[in-house]
């Protein structure tokens, strides 16, 4: 039956089989190995790959946020917003990126410089995130590139808005915002998830010190895209939150008004609610013009700013350094009066100079104040008097007198210009010079000279805790309804003069903080600076004001420069013949009004000479604006006293 | 053989129907069912013309598939080397009057259909070797003699398609030969000696392949090193196949594929996509579904008596094996894209005819497993 080879067929089947065998196995495991390969992907690494799978889905495109606008105290915008036309370019929508940009050079006005930035800009980033041809476009420009949009693959006409500040006279104390830069992104945490292509941020002043607030949230729109790039659906949109917008204590209209004053001078001044601390006024000259930066600074305006010999772009209210001059001498006197070196009686008898081992110190009068007391001294603000009682008091008590009201540190908070400036004491030179301290250098810090270094913002304190009876307040710029109970205080006192109370009782009811040991001491001073105003021989006599709702009362000063040489003095060389870098700075110190103070102020003019013809002409002029417009200011706040 | 003749002739067509291993075509029958889904959603949700067209294709080849299972398993023995020269006349065809696509001539132009013959020669080469190894003795089985026939006609496809070039073809046809030819027990030692000289041409071989097959496997080794251009293609199968999870996205909700990122998702990728959108379960299943008919291949080689039945059976089962592997490896990235087709599952009407054809005359090895072929 069966054939010869059959025997031979059932080996071979046998042969086939046993290989088969093998074979199955070997597809068992491959088979296993598939299965673990997909417990692998699809199991335990999911989420990576889920993760991954939305990155290609999802694109998000940010939006940047409306920066919030500064305002004055009247609500008026000194920092605003305004529409700007913008171009964007989406490199991966255009075909051919170099036609485009030689199209869009026929149509905008784009120097090889901007096109050569972009390509760098281009080959950094994603090629679906938008970049910036231009921030700022004419509406001209504006309405010729959307004519000829259909050409112009990848470019997105915006309409957006900016940085605006309409006027420069408050340039320096809110400052400017420019684009981000490298150095930005590294130094400052808070724009690490907020940075958007083309958004500005604070670089000075308010603007820098707000600047985490004022920014705003960032939004986006996340979009579902192809693989291609091409837009979907949209599946989200967060529009983000437009900045929080700040009211200062700046009043627009003297910043204006001081600004015009201090035209084509080097100058500063500085104005202080003396109960509150209210900054109203803070201007420094010469200004610049802030809206240069906004949208990328022309080279030549950014090289004059810089060579010009006024330093524009310095903030001198708050981070020019002067010597304080003859202001400091009412510290000087309030510190011989609390530690009891002196009584305001005591005289000294002024030859016009005195001679300390062998040493010679001019008082400003060459021929001499004759006998001087007190109320002399500062009113015709004789140095020799001041180097008396400053030999007897001693720097250190002078440098702790002069440290309690605010000298030698920062008195703003959150300025990175600011700067802290120098109280001199022999301590502090053993630290910072490493020498020892020399009787000599006391007589100079007694008339505000020699290591002595302070911003007119101190010097406007300073004369603000005088004005207000010797109390502690903190200078503010930032609205704030909240206030100190000082004018609540010096209310009570006037109608309760005869009140048993002690003094440090009230003021513990009042959470004040006096900087006095006996507040007769600081009317002492403050009776010394009226009579330096408003009486005959003052420094600043011929600046008074007549009318009682005026009158100041005010300190004079004025910071050497150069040491005058002793053939300068007998020539009495004149500061207005000096070259204009020798000359003195002039200061000026008052508050006002004198029966009821209100406000103080420093005036600051570099290389102004006197401070009697330099600076007080304009503190006068000045304190009549102010005080012209403080019914104004009191309404609103006691509008917004009602609100509370 | 007369009595052998008496037993076939005796089979009823009520007989051969219900010999049909019905495991077999209702497995066929889902996974069909299952790639017209996946195909529907290749085409983002709407009857397109993909979806139409495998449609046709599966139901025609599927029919095709069910009547040759009642072609005598001796019809097949005897004509297989014609079958195979049939093939491989049109594989040479390819060469002279083939249409080009994307740089490869592969097809040949049908008018109904284009043709890709390298597909057809899976089946013929396996056809060929198990009709010559059936017929050779086992003591000449390992005779360098013997062996000659055997190289001459697996080489020669294997240039031809390597050539068009199609590199993943022709090693799944080489893979096809080999499996029959080891089957029947060609010494291993042969196989050794081939695979080493093959190493030693591997140099030469390599400076034949086209920059892109060279990419492709310098990609398969680091996938990273190229994202965007030829390791694209993996990264983007990893990230859909694992954003899949446990359960899938849901039918239609594939976003990988739905929004382009998956290449090739009507063909080589369909797994990638159905792995999306079902996830781990959806993917076993399909699995599962792969090694049923293969099992089920592999019974019937066990049960058909001739030599020739169980070495096709045996040989396509195992070839089917690994092109369903050789795919799936390739989209989780465990092999280099070497463009193979999922069968069954993968759009293309001359991979779906071979794989039918084959499956047919697996069948007849059931309905006629008691048939001698000679």
């Amino acid at each position: 039956m069966l054939s010869p080879s059959s025997g031979n067929t059932v080996i071979k089947s046998k042969l086939i089989g046993r290989r088969m065998f093998l074979l199955t196995a070997a597809k068992a495991i491959v088979t296993f190995g598939i299965i673990g390969r997909l417990v692998s992907l699809q199991i335990n690494e999911r989420s990576k790959y889920k993760t991954l799978s939305d990155k290609n889905r999802f694109r998000e495109w940010k939006l940047a946020p409306e920066r919030g606008v500064i305002r004055d105290f009247f609500d008026k915008e000194i920092a605003s917003n305004q529409q700007v036309y913008q171009v964007h370019l989406i490199p991966e929508n255009s075909k051919d990126i170099e036609k485009l940009f030689v199209r869009l050079k026929t149509i905008l006005n784009i120097t090889e410089k901007k096109l050569f930035y972009l390509r760098r800009v281009i080959a950094k980033q994603k090629p679906w995130e938008p970049i910036i041809v231009s921030d700022n476009i004419t509406w001209s420009e504006f309405s010729r590139l959307n004519l000829f949009l259909h050409e112009l693959e990848g470019v997105k006409p915006i309409v957006s808005v900016a940085r605006m500040y309409p006027d420069n006279s408050s340039a320096h104390i809110l400052g400017y915002v420019s684009q981000v830069s490298a150095k930005d992104l590294q130094t400052k945490k808070y724009l690490k998830d907020l940075h958007v292509p083309g958004m500005s941020i604070g670089k000075t002043g308010l603007e820098r010190k707000l600047d985490e607030e004022i920014i705003g949230k960032i939004g986006f729109q996340r979009y579902e895209v192809n693989a291609y790039g091409k837009r979907i659906k949209q599946i989200l949109i967060n529009e983000g939150q437009a900045g929080k917008s700040f009211k200062t204590t700046l009043d627009f209209e003297v910043q204006k008004f001081t600004s015009e004053l201090l035209k084509d001078k080097a100058a500063a001044v500085c104005v202080m609610d003396v109960y509150n601390g209210d900054i109203v006024s803070l201007v420094s000259s010469p200004t610049f013009e802030p809206n240069e930066f906004v949208h990328g600074l022309d080279k030549t305006y950014w090289n004059s700013l810089i060579k010009n010999e006024m330093k524009p772009l310095t903030n001198k209210t708050i981070a020019g350094l002067y010597p304080p001059g003859s202001t400091i001498k009412t510290l000087v006197a309030l510190s011989a009066l609390e530690n009891g070196v002196i009584k305001p009686l005591d005289t000294f008898k002024c030859e016009g100079k005195i001679e300390l081992y062998g040493e010679k110190f001019h008082c400003w009068e060459k021929d001499g104040h004759g006998i001087v007391n007190l109320r002399k001294g500062i009113q015709r603000s004789c140095d020799v008097y001041f180097y008396e009682i400053a030999r007897k008091l001693g720097v250190d008590r002078l440098s702790e007198t002069a440290k309690k009201f605010g000298l030698g540190k920062k008195v703003l908070n959150g300025f990175i210009e600011e700067r802290a400036g120098v109280v001199p004491n022999t301590k502090w030179k053993k630290k910072f010079i490493g020498q020892n301290w020399y009787l000599g250098e006391t007589l100079h810090s007694g008339i505000g000279q020699g290591y002595f270094q302070s911003t007119p913002l101190q010097l406007c304190l300073m004369t603000a805790q005088i004005a207000n009876g010797g109390f502690e307040i903190k200078p503010r710029i930032i609205f704030d309804k909240k206030n100190n109970n000082l004018r609540e205080y010096i209310k009570y006192k006037n109608e309760n003069p005869n009140d048993p109370l002690p003094t440090d009782l009230l003021v513990s009811n009042f959470e004040l903080k006096p900087l006095f040991k006996n507040q007769e001491h600081i009317n002492l001073i403050k009776d010394a600076m009226f009579s330096s105003s408003n009486e005959p021989g003052g420094t600043s006599y011929r600046h008074r004001w007549e009318n009682k709702k005026f009158t100041f009362a005010g300190k004079t000063g004025s910071s050497q420069i150069k040491r005058f040489t002793e053939a300068q003095r007998e020539a009495e060389v004149k500061q207005e013949s000096l070259p204009y870098k020798d000359r003195d700075h002039a200061l000026f110190v008052a508050y006002a009004p004198y029966n009821d103070p209100k406000y103080a102020i420093s005036v600051l003019v570099e290389h102004g000479g006197s401070g009697g013809k330099a600076a007080a002409p304009i503190a006068k002029k000045v304190i009549k604006k102010v005080l012209e417009r403080h019914e104004l200011r009191k309404r609103i706040d006691s509008l917004l006293g009602e609100q509370v | 053989m007369f009595r052998a003749r008496s037993i076939q002739s005796s089979l009823s067509i009520k007989d051969k129907i219900l010999s049909i291993d019905y495991i077999l075509v209702i497995s066929i029958f889902i996974l069909g069912l299952i790639s017209i889904l996946a195909m529907y959603s290749t085409d983002g949700g709407e009857l397109k013309y993909h979806t139409k067209s495998h449609i046709l294709r599966f139901f025609v080849f599927f029919g095709m598939f069910l009547t040759l299972s009642f072609i005598q398993i001796r019809f097949w023995h005897s004509q297989s080397y014609l079958i195979y020269i049939l093939f491989f006349i049109l594989l040479l065809g390819v060469k002279y009057f083939g249409l080009t696509s994307s740089g490869s001539k592969r097809w040949l132009d049908l008018y109904f259909m284009n043709l890709q013959p390298s597909e057809l020669m899976k089946i013929g080469l396996i056809l060929f070797l198990a009709k010559y190894y059936h017929r050779t003795s086992i003591e000449n089985l390992n005779r360098v003699r013997y062996l000659f026939l055997p190289v001459v006609v697996l080489i020669a496809p294997i240039i031809l398609v390597a050539t068009q070039p199609d590199l993943g073809t022709a090693l799944l046809i080489a893979a096809g030969g080999l499996t029959v030819a080891w089957l029947a027990g060609v010494r291993v030692k042969f196989f050794a000696f081939s695979g080493l000289a093959f190493l030693a041409l591997l140099p030469i071989a390599i400076s034949f392949l086209k920059p892109y097959q060279k990419s492709r496997i310098l990609t398969f080794l680091n996938p990273e090193r190229d994202p965007l251009g030829a390791g694209y293609q993996i990264i983007q199968s990893k990230i859909a196949i694992g954003s899949g999870g446990l359960f899938g996205k849901g039918f239609l909700q594939g976003s990988q594929s739905y929004l382009d990122y998956l290449p090739e998702k009507h063909t080589d990728f369909i797994f990638t996509l159905f792995s999306e959108e079902f996830g781990f379960f959806g993917s076993l299943f399909i699995l599962f579904l792969y090694a049923i008919i293969v099992w089920r291949i592999i019974k019937i080689g066990n049960v058909t008596r001739s030599n020739f039945g169980k070495l096709f059976c045996y040989g396509f089962g195992t070839a089917f094996f690994i092109y369903v592997v050789v795919n799936m490896m390739m989209v989780l990235g465990l092999l280099p894209i070497v463009g193979s087709p999922l069968p069954i599952m993968s759009y293309g009407g001359s991979s779906m005819m071979a794989i039918m054809l084959g499956l047919g005359i697996v069948m007849s090895c059931k309905v006629y497993k008691d048939t001698p072929v000679n």
